[in-house]
């Protein structure tokens, strides 16, 4: 079974509705890591040492977030920026990510609709996520289409229970290795895989 | 004289010592040791105390008069108002139905009407004395069981001072004279007309509420200034004797004014010292008064007629109890607490005696009624522990109904407890930033000028020595989720955490350290969460120098962070390899021989700077050129 490291970002996260039942709804499951970084770097003092050792200990890395102005809150970018080290994580002898699956799940005020060439935001959430997208390759990383949960601010109640049932059944799945998912961009988002549409329909 | 006096100390103390403790190990309250060492000694058994045995229990109702003192320190006046509605509803409730139920069972066993009202208000009082000790005893005050019996007792409290002014109107209806007053004591107004009486008793009550606000607080402060603790223990008995005084001249309940006292009191910054002081004596005589109850009662009589006197009994606290399960109904309480009201208040309480004195000096009760009643007091006071141990073990474990509540997720309990000692400089700071983001605070200080102060100011600051293990637990450290200590002191504050250590395992501390070694000591002595006042100041100095060296600022910074993470990991690391000594000299020795490790340790690690790769072009650029 594979073992989950979660990179928890959000810095105002007691008055997250959408996240904080996220978080709640994947606590506890066997082999996967919550790593709240707001909760342990307040002073974006980041242990480098304590973090590389988690990676070593991973096989997926989820990068959890809100969407904040078309990217992630500062902490995790600090994170990126002084965890994944030269001769490390990339450049000479760099390898100590390769063959790992990395993906962003994030929440977003906005719908769909507003993401896309027609739309308010001109762009898609997958081209927005480009820089994670290619910090994932340069790493060697398996880069995975983002889990998102759009329009939250008109999220019924009954619709933020089915996503939190869809995010616990991907991480079950990318335990077991057992999804299937097309090459490029074709998949925009994981949620429209068919296996979490089931749970949808549950 | 004084050999007798002595002889008496010495039984009623071994019978104490030797009963209370016997009680406790078998899981029963003190309340019954001391009666049952009462009884032991009595004259019915060891024959040690006879006649005087009356006497002490007058003495020993100061005891109760304290009590009462303290219950009042205990209750806000606005937390008195809150529980306005439970006091009158349920305590009127209970004494309106028992007196009326009472008045008629007595007249239709041949009663005359005039002392079938005393004795049946002598019966609707419940024990004050008991339950309050056992529900402190069993940590039951936070229940509605313990609230409900408190604002019932208190309502008791309050209506026997009616009751006594009722009862010599009885006297006078029932054609004897009132001369069997002066018998008892006697009061300064009885020879004025009825309406001066009430203006002086009006005037009295007014006089202690003002005393408490503007003589007895900076009274208390004056005390407090000259730190000698055994002046205050001394000036706090004063307060206590002199309203109980006051009020048996004007012909009040001492009981009652002393609760009025207390009430005016409780806002005082003094509250939590001056209940620390009065316990030992509260506990002393309410043993006494116990005892002395449990010498008090009659066998003699007991034996003449048994079946009568065991009917009655069991009549009283059956009624009383049958009413009270009907008053916790009509309140809507659950059925286990609602057993637990209607048992443990069933007993006829302390004020019975003196309400039932008081009538047959007015001739309204004849000496055989008084006995009567007095011995079925004894007895139901007796059994009270006893039927409440009944109720504990036998009855409640059937019914169950346990409360359970619904935990809302992840949001902070803003009525966690904290005890913050000390407000100076450090304390006060904590303090201002913790009560900014509304978090109510218990404040302990010992400068009794600045505790005044910060009352001025709004702070909720109480006057003490917090090495004190009877202040810190009457401050709440028992209930409180964490204390925060930020005396200047080390030595008190070592002190401090010995006697915390010892009595409150699961309070969460967080101590203020002065230096490196008292840190190592608080380390060593359990605590976790240790606090150098010097580390975070001093770091930012030097930060702030290397800054003005020209340095940038946001990687003096990081280097800051990381030097003070260094520096906690050798604290914690050197902590065990220290000596514990506390002679200054070695001290002094010690932190000198501490400073040259650290400084061989930070010459070992070499630079933080170099440690630091982080955003580092330099050591990239270098590595790069060298593959190629």
């Amino acid at each position: 079974m594979k073992k989950i490291l979660v990179l928890f970002a959000h810095p105002r996260y007691e008055q997250s509705r959408t996240n904080r039942t996220l978080i709640e709804g994947i606590k506890g499951m066997d082999g996967v890591t919550i790593h709240d970084l707001y909760e342990r770097y307040p002073d974006f003092n980041i242990d480098i040492f304590i973090e590389k050792d988690l990676l070593k200990h991973n096989d997926v890395i989820v990068w959890h977030h809100p969407f904040y102005w078309y990217s992630c809150p500062p902490l995790l970018k600090q994170w990126i920026d002084i965890v994944l080290e030269f001769g490390w994580a990339y450049g000479p002898d760099g390898d100590a990510l390769v063959g790992k699956q990395a993906l962003n799940v994030l929440t977003a005020g906005g719908t769909r609709e507003v993401y896309c060439s027609e739309g308010r935001n001109n762009y898609t959430i997958r081209e927005f996520l480009r820089p994670f997208e290619q910090t994932a390759r340069l790493c060697g990383m398996d880069y995975l289409p983002p889990f998102a949960v759009m329009g939250t601010h008109k999220l019924s109640r009954e619709e933020l229970t089915t996503h939190i049932d869809q995010y616990q059944e991907l991480l079950r799945s990318l335990q077991g290795d057992s999804i299937d998912i097309p090459e490029g961009d074709s998949c925009q988002f994981l949620n429209d895989l068919s296996f979490l549409q089931n749970t949808q329909a549950k | 004289m004084t050999g007798n006096f002595l002889f008496q100390a010495v039984i009623y103390l071994s019978a104490a010592i030797v009963c209370v403790p016997i009680a406790k190990r078998f899981g029963l309250s003190s309340v019954l040791g001391y009666l049952l060492a009462g009884i032991i000694i009595g004259p019915y058994l060891l024959g040690f105390i006879g006649e005087e045995g009356e006497d002490i229990l007058h003495f020993a109702e100061f005891g109760v008069v304290m009590m009462l003192f303290l219950i009042g320190l205990e209750i806000e006046p606005k937390a008195f108002w809150r529980m306005k509605k439970t006091i009158l509803g349920m305590g009127g409730s209970q004494v309106l139905f028992t007196v009326i139920l009472c008045f008629l069972i007595l007249s239709l066993l041949g009663y005359s009407w005039q002392s079938s009202v005393s004795i049946a208000m002598a019966l609707a009082l419940s024990s004050t004395a008991i339950v309050l000790q056992t529900l402190k005893e069993k940590n039951l005050m936070d229940t509605v069981y313990g609230a409900s019996s408190f604002s019932i007792l208190l309502f008791q409290d309050i209506i026997v001072i009616p009751m006594l002014a009722i009862v010599p109107l009885l006297g006078t209806a029932s054609g004897s004279t009132s001369d069997g007053h002066d018998s008892g004591h006697s009061s300064l107004l009885d020879n004025l007309p009825i309406g001066l009486q009430t203006v002086f008793v009006l005037l009295s009550v007014v006089i202690v509420v003002l005393a408490g606000r503007y003589l007895i607080v900076p009274l208390l402060r004056v005390v407090a200034g000259t730190r000698l603790r055994e002046l205050f223990s001394a000036s706090t008995l004063l307060i206590v004797i002199a309203i109980a005084y006051l009020m048996e001249l004007v012909g009040l309940s001492p009981a009652l004014g002393a609760f009025l006292g207390g009430v005016v009191l409780a806002t005082s910054e003094f509250k939590h010292e001056l209940e620390s002081n009065l316990e030992p004596f509260k506990g002393l005589l309410l043993g006494l008064f116990f005892i002395a109850v449990g010498a008090s009662i009659n066998f003699g009589m007991i034996i003449d007629s048994p079946v009568e006197i065991s009917l009655m009994v069991l009549g009283v606290i059956a009624l009383k109890g049958v009413v009270l399960y009907i008053v916790a109904s009509i309140f809507r309480i659950k059925m286990d607490q609602k057993l637990l009201i209607a048992v443990g208040l069933a007993q006829v309480g302390e004020f019975a005696f003196v309400l039932l004195s008081f009538t047959n000096q007015l001739g309204i009760l004849s000496r055989e009624q008084l006995d009567l009643f007095l011995v079925i007091t004894a007895i139901s006071m007796t059994l009270a522990p006893l039927l409440a141990i009944f109720n504990e073990r036998v009855i409640l474990p059937r019914i169950g109904t346990k409360e359970s509540e619904e935990k809302p997720m992840d949001t902070i309990d803003k009525k966690n407890k904290i005890i913050l000692v000390g407000f100076g400089h450090f304390g006060s700071t904590v303090g201002r930033f913790l009560r900014a983001n509304g978090v109510e605070l218990t404040i302990l200080d010992h400068d009794s000028s600045r505790v005044d102060l910060l009352r001025k100011l709004g702070f909720e600051v109480y006057y003490g020595d917090a090495t004190r293990e009877d202040l810190l637990e009457s401050a709440g450290a028992g209930e409180a989720d964490i204390l925060i200590s930020a005396i200047d002191d080390p030595e008190a504050t070592m002190e401090m955490v010995e006697v915390l250590k010892r009595n409150y395992p699961n309070l969460k501390l967080m101590v203020r350290a002065k230096s490196r070694v008292d840190a190592y000591e608080l380390l060593n002595a359990g605590v976790t969460n240790i606090y150098r006042e010097s580390l975070d100041t001093s770091v930012r100095v030097a930060e702030d120098a290397l800054h003005f060296l020209g340095h940038r600022k946001y990687t003096t910074h990081r280097q800051a962070q990381n030097f003070k993470k260094y520096d906690e990991e050798s604290l914690r690391r050197l902590a065990n390899k220290v000596l514990n000594s506390d002679e200054y000299i070695f001290r002094a020795r010690e932190e000198i021989a501490q400073q040259e490790t650290l400084l061989k340790e930070d010459l070992k690690r070499g630079n933080l700077y170099d440690d630091d790769t982080s955003w580092d072009s330099e050591s990239m650029r270098t590595r790069i050129n060298k593959k190629e």
